[in-house]
């Protein structure tokens, strides 16, 4: 399988790679990692007539704190994320979830970036930053502006960046010391997307749940939010009853597709299934 | 479409060539360098069969372009033996535990064996198994590809080779 001809750009520059997006206009794609377009130009699904490898950006890849935030360069690989001391210490979910992506070889070119941006309800990294009250440094001709990553997803592969634009960095406020976390995702086999998974972040005290956030992926055009099955933890000792009125409710807001992976009631069965894990993992593992 | 000029190392010597943006890095080197040990499975990243080593990564060269290899260090299956032409700890693993029937994704394994062991020398066997989770084998010869990196893992590391108990 052979892609379609196109003009390859190696711009060393976001501004450079800023510029060619928009004169180039909607023929132009921005080439990260690459496993998630190039496997879509080969099956002819995706053709566009130039490719901007933001490979030979140097400043775009990278993770560095800013004040209590862990700003992660969008270039910066599943692969870098997993070697990053940082990472693992201070936002361990972020370490988890990235050994659940696909497999090494994938990991060693796929971007975070990439997996955020590309608006792929499939990608595991959505929820997780939605979860975390992440937001995104999105570059264009007019400036650079930050939006929530709550805010970004519009629709499968819909996203808030305009034409031009592209998102440059990630931005992560670290979680509180002891908090507890876990991402719990239903696969068919490593390198699959998820049938459903679930994130949970959140802080116990005194044996209940003091804050909570649960996040949610592929079972929706969009990754999701739980917001009614969180505050439902909150202030309980997660007790059976709670739990299944947890998963009841994130189960409630989830609208997945009927595909490989199963019919949609048993994808959403699933799903409050990963709800429950995640909770009680988190739970588990909260100091 | 225009052709761009390349250089890369693969396997310690340069090479370099003309492609289109559109070539395939497991097309530039089955077809342009003629080194055919790189293998073609399934072409949609999922089976490692077209695993190759670039800048100490492991890397599916059926979804990378040509182009982007430019400047880089790339080794693949045919750079694997020793200088003097002997096999290579791994190359001899995979002879004595019989790592392979077909050997179709045999080169994709020893490559992604090779850069897992230069990150993790003596990996336990769910890591391996981990290690090696972006490779297909369809004669599902996992058992003695697992031995065979234990194999080489023991050589590398000076130790003598224990087979675990079945």
């Amino acid at each position: 399988m052979i892609p379609g001809s196109f003009s390859y750009h190696r711009p060393a520059s976001v501004a450079d790679a800023v510029k060619l997006l928009s004169d180039l206009g909607e023929d132009a794609r921005p080439l990260a990692g690459g496993h998630s377009l190039v496997p879509m130009m080969k099956l002819r699904l995706a053709s566009p007539a130039h490719l901007v490898d933001l490979h030979g950006i140097t400043g775009l890849k990278g993770i560095s704190r800013n004040g209590n935030n862990l700003v992660i360069g969008a270039m910066t690989t599943q692969h870098d994320l997993l070697a990053s001391e940082d990472v693992a210490k201070s936002v361990p979910i972020l370490h988890e979830a990235a050994l659940l992506i696909a497999d090494p070889q994938v990991r060693y070119r796929g971007t975070i970036g990439g997996n955020v941006a590309n608006g792929d309800p499939g990608n595991d990294m959505p929820a997780l930053m939605m979860t975390l009250g992440a937001s995104y440094r999105l570059e264009g001709a007019s400036g650079a502006r930050d939006v929530a990553a709550a805010d970004f997803y519009q629709g499968a592969y819909f996203t808030a960046l305009e034409p031009g634009e592209i998102l440059t960095s990630v931005s992560v406020p670290v979680p509180a010391a002891g908090h507890g976390y876990a991402y719990e995702k239903l696969k068919r086999k490593v390198g699959d997307y998820a049938t459903a998974a679930a994130a949970v972040v959140l802080t116990m005290s005194g044996g209940k749940v003091a804050t909570c956030a649960i996040g949610l992926t592929n079972v929706h055009e969009t990754p999701l939010l739980a917001a009614d099955a969180a505050t439902a933890v909150v202030g309980t000792s997660l007790d059976p009853a709670t739990l299944k009125k947890a998963a009841a409710a994130a189960e409630a807001i989830m609208a997945p597709a009927a595909d490989a992976r199963g019919p949609v009631e048993y994808r959403k069965h699933v799903g409050g299934i990963m709800v429950t894990r995640a909770l009680q993992r988190a739970a588990a593992n909260a100091k | 479409m225009a052709k761009t000029h390349v250089t890369m190392m693969v396997n310690g010597a340069e090479v370099e060539g003309l492609v289109e943006p559109r070539t395939l890095l497991v097309h530039f080197i089955r077809e342009n360098l003629g080194m055919t040990g790189t293998h073609i499975g399934c072409e949609t990243t999922h089976c490692g069969a077209c695993t190759v080593d670039i800048d100490g990564m492991s890397v599916k060269s059926c979804t990378m372009f040509a182009v982007q290899a430019n400047g880089s260090d790339i080794i693949t299956v045919e750079g694997m033996a020793n200088a003097d032409g002997t096999l290579s700890a791994l190359q001899e693993g995979f002879r004595m535990m019989h790592g392979l029937q077909c050997g179709f994704c045999t080169p994709g394994m020893i490559m992604r064996a090779h850069r897992l062991l230069k990150e993790n020398p003596s990996p336990s066997e769910p890591e391996i198994r981990m290690g090696i989770s972006g490779n297909i084998c369809r004669c599902t010869g996992y058992q003695n590809i697992v031995k065979a990196i234990q194999y080489a893992a023991a050589k590398i590391n000076g130790v003598e080779f224990q087979e675990a108990a079945e």
